[in-house]
């Protein structure tokens, strides 16, 4: 479990940053060399590969080498522990508001007696 | 009930917001007295198997519910939602924190800001709920803390549970 917290706060430190977030998100579209990932940012290559670095090291994407291309693709289970929490946070309302729907009609029959 | 009283939950990492949109089967001014009167709260805010509990509620601008929600073992989770606009009965915006028994915020946790708005739908009512963390990292660590709290964790008993019931 706390592994779990560790990795989620590594992932989350990861996504802080414009940069990364834009790479995932490019990435989720499917796979991309280096160089074309670092293309829309304008940044020298040095500094664009350090934001590839902590990507790599949260787990979040992992890259491969092919001759002299470098590709990079996103992790989808890291991915998916960030969904689970959300799906967690989802489950919370749903039961949340099933009680409210309960008490409203609960509070309506009370004043339809009156 | 004809009508789609189905919940919208939409999990925004980029923008680090969740939004949560419901129609109730009720006039306006019930559904608001439903999110902001202490006793309304403590029938419906813990999501099962959780009681909730107030220990404070003041709801005006600066004013703040305090309270718990609580497992059946009594293990307690203590919030605070610090109100600070309110126009009845359109919406309210608060920020959400976690506390103690006390009430002391916890200033290693980060805090959300809540806003809550209300509109009629054809004789019901729309509750809007946008939640917003200040960044990614503030998001990460309460998602952390969630899951060491173990409040998740229940949860996810009480869906296994349910599988295991439908057999």
């Amino acid at each position: 479990m706390e592994n779990y917290s560790h990795d989620l706060d590594t992932a989350f430190h990861a996504l802080s940053d414009p940069t990364r977030r834009a790479v995932v998100s490019r990435l989720m579209r499917g796979p991309a060399p280096v160089k074309e990932l670092a293309q829309p940012f304008g940044m020298g290559l040095p500094s664009f590969l350090k934001h590839l670095k902590i990507l790599e090291e949260s787990g979040l994407i992992i890259s491969s080498k092919e001759g002299r291309v470098r590709t990079c693709e996103v992790r989808a289970e890291r991915l998916t522990a960030l969904e689970r929490w959300f799906d967690e946070q989802r489950a919370i309302w749903e039961s949340r508001y099933e009680k409210l729907d309960g008490l409203l009609m609960n509070l309506r029959g009370e004043k339809d007696e009156l | 009930m004809n009508f789609d009283s189905k919940l919208v939950f939409l999990a925004d990492t980029t923008n680090h917001t969740i939004t949560v949109r419901k129609k109730f089967a009720a006039g306006r001014q019930l559904v608001w007295d439903c999110h902001t009167k202490q006793d309304y709260l403590d029938r419906w805010f813990a999501p099962e198997p959780l009681t909730t509990k107030t220990k404070h509620m003041d709801f005006r601008p600066g004013g703040y519910w305090h309270y718990a929600m609580i497992e059946p073992q009594g293990q307690e989770y203590w919030s605070r939602l610090d109100y600070q606009t309110i126009d009845p009965i359109d919406r309210y915006i608060a920020l959400d924190g976690f506390t103690d028994e006390t009430g002391t915020v916890n200033p290693d946790m980060p805090q959300a800001n809540w806003e809550v708005t209300f509109s009629d739908a054809s004789g019901h009512t729309l509750v809007q709920t946008v939640i917003t963390y200040r960044s990614a990292e503030d998001l990460g660590k309460v998602i952390a803390m969630g899951m060491e709290a173990g409040l998740t964790s229940t949860l996810e008993r009480l869906d296994k549970l349910l599988l295991t019931l439908e057999k």
